[in-house]
């Protein structure tokens, strides 16, 4: 399943022109600023929007193309739509929610896929609950199993965790995560947020007032320097897969393994083998020329450089690559001169701190 | 208590208001449905025809029906003669105008309610597979429900109350269209009819509070019922 899309539209001095593909399961992140036409361009391919120019095809079928007058209706196109403020229907139970699409769904999903997404959003426990008795981060949820549960080709999320605050969202990414590493289908993810980003995207679309500047796997985009010029500059860094290797519980440590070495974390209560994905923000980066022995970091990696840019008046950021991940490291000019640094030259990059998600925990099943 | 005339006209008034209201309801849904849903040519003309009964005097409206629908008006011969329907000094006709005086409550209760829903809502469901008529039987009608109530509920009370529209349209027949307001006003024209008049007051304002608690009751019970 697949969406490739090519809009054009005008909202009287805003334009619209953007053209994308995002083709396997997973989370594909619409990531631009507000008013950049991230919520424009999911309501297009939903249908709740009708460009004046285009096309839009779903899984191979057409559901928009203004030349040849092709325009399928929204409720016709099988998009599951999570809308920033839930849109819950107020009158009905949670679990009436949750079935109205189920019921209208042309091929309805089993019972037992009813009671999966229930239990893997948790909502067992507000199933006869009306939605004004429910919290923001419930809201959410309910939002996310009613489109999950429309049997949906493919799920748009619009922000879904824009109107939440910190202790909610911490309540939602557990959820989502899961979905994405269980995902069947392509997520449309529109975010402002690079934290949201870096946290659950694999692949990252940048636009730009209403334009597609760069779209790129999440962890290249978040490593690559020009591509970072797009995303604004203040917390990018690294996003890196690794997998848990071992715990050294004693030490009150655990050590997870990626392909360019290892990283040393906090404990974690996660079983080895796990998957687990960690940022290393490019301020937590330093640098050293030679191996440093009496340092008090865990993470020393060695790296070689392959790009440096400077950026503003003082700093510079430097890209590394260590196995096939990538980092950043943003180090002053003067360090960088001092260093002698120039591209495929060697270096050892030393942590300062590595973001795992205190969220990140295993959801229990 | 009440004599016989009295009980008739309390009856009559009774069942003229609830025809009268019950025939307008679905058209005023389904006006309220469509005004504040599409966008036409000439809407606010529409708009503003729906309103008219509100403004005008009774007496025009009465005095309308009767060049139209009385039996020596054409639509009134015809409807007679084909269809079998008077309307002209009949009972049929009093609800006939006091639907149409007090439609307007039902129309404008019924539209802004409809209007207060939040459109988000019907773009979620028409993106979980929706059509324009379910959305108006599942989403619409139950989230409007506190409206339609209210204004079935006011209409009811306006139309126990009418008396210009009745009066000039199908005249004053006792056990036809003397409703209550007629009746107490063909106690105050006939002498020694003052204690007439003032029993059928007493039990026009005890059914105009009915009315009002009512509505309020039920629009509190319909509000928890919509999740508001």
């Amino acid at each position: 399943m697949s969406i490739s899309a090519r809009i054009r539209h005008d909202f009287g001095g805003f334009h619209i022109e953007a053209n994308f593909a995002v083709g396997t399961p997973g989370i594909a992140a619409l990531f631009g600023p507000s008013g950049s036409g991230k919520t424009s361009i999911v309501n297009a391919i939903a249908g709740l929007l009708r460009p004046s120019q285009g096309s839009i095809v779903i899984g191979g079928e057409t559901v928009l193309d203004t030349e040849a007058h092709i325009f399928v209706p929204p409720r016709l196109r099988r998009i599951g739509y999570v809308f920033q403020d839930a849109r819950l229907f107020p009158h009905m139970s949670v679990e009436n929610n949750l079935r109205f699409g189920w019921r209208r769904a042309p091929i309805r999903a089993q019972e037992a896929e009813f009671e999966r997404i229930v239990s893997l959003l948790g909502l067992e426990a507000l199933l006869a609950r009306r939605p004004a008795k429910l919290s923001g981060g419930e809201k959410s949820r309910v939002a996310l199993g009613r489109a999950l549960l429309s049997s949906p080709r493919a799920l748009l999320l619009d922000e879904p965790l824009a109107a939440l605050d910190a202790a909610r969202k911490a309540e939602i990414f557990p959820y989502l995560e899961r979905l994405r590493d269980e995902a069947k289908l392509p997520m449309l993810y529109v975010s402002h947020s690079l934290d949201e980003v870096a946290r659950l995207a694999d692949e990252v679309i940048v636009l730009k007032e209403g334009r597609v500047v760069a779209q790129a796997p999440v962890f290249d985009m978040l490593a690559d320097l020009d591509l970072s010029a797009h995303t604004g500059t203040p917390s990018f860094g690294a996003v890196i897969d690794t997998r848990v290797f071992a715990h050294r519980s004693a030490d009150g440590l655990s050590i997870l393994a990626f392909d360019g070495g290892q990283l040393t974390v906090p404990l974690l209560d996660r079983a080895a083998g796990q998957r687990l994905r960690v940022r290393i923000r490019a301020e937590d980066v330093m640098l050293a020329a030679e191996e440093p022995r009496t340092i008090s970091a865990n993470n020393v990696l060695l790296c070689s450089v392959t790009a440096i840019r400077e950026t503003g008046a003082t700093h510079a950021d430097v890209q590394l690559l260590c196995g096939q991940a990538r980092f950043v490291s943003r180090i002053t000019r003067a360090s960088a001169r001092r260093l002698g640094l120039k591209p495929a030259m060697p270096v050892f990059a030393i942590a300062k701190s590595v973001i795992v998600d205190p969220q990140a925990q295993p959801v229990a099943d | 208590m009440l004599s016989p005339a009295e009980l008739e006209a309390l009856l009559l008034s009774l069942r003229i208001s609830a025809v009268a209201v019950l025939c307008a309801l679905p058209i005023a849904i389904a006006l309220a449905a469509l005004l504040a849903h599409r966008r036409f040519p000439g809407k606010a003309i529409v708009d503003g025809a729906l309103h008219l009964p509100m403004v005008l005097p009774p007496v025009v409206v009465g005095y309308l029906l009767l060049i139209t629908l009385g039996t020596r008006a054409p639509a009134g011969a015809w409807l007679l003669q084909h269809l079998g329907i008077r309307f002209a000094f009949s009972w049929t006709g009093a609800a006939l105008a006091a639907g149409i005086i007090t439609f307007p409550f039902q129309f404008r209760a019924i539209r802004l309610s409809i209007e207060a829903i939040d459109s988000g809502i019907g773009d979620a469901a028409r993106t979980l597979g929706a059509g324009s008529f379910d959305r108006f039987v599942n989403l619409t009608l139950p989230l409007a429900l506190p409206g339609i109530i209210a204004g079935a509920i006011t209409a009811f009370a306006a139309c126990l109350g009418e008396f210009g529209a009745i009066i000039t349209f199908v005249s004053n027949i006792p056990g036809e269209t003397r409703t209550l307001p007629l009746a107490i006003y063909s106690a105050l024209q006939s002498p020694g009819g003052e204690a007439e008049a003032a029993r059928l007051s007493l039990l026009s304002i005890a059914l105009a509070l009915i009315g009002v608690t009512l509505a309020e009751f039920a629009d509190r019970r319909v509000r928890v019922f919509a999740g508001r």
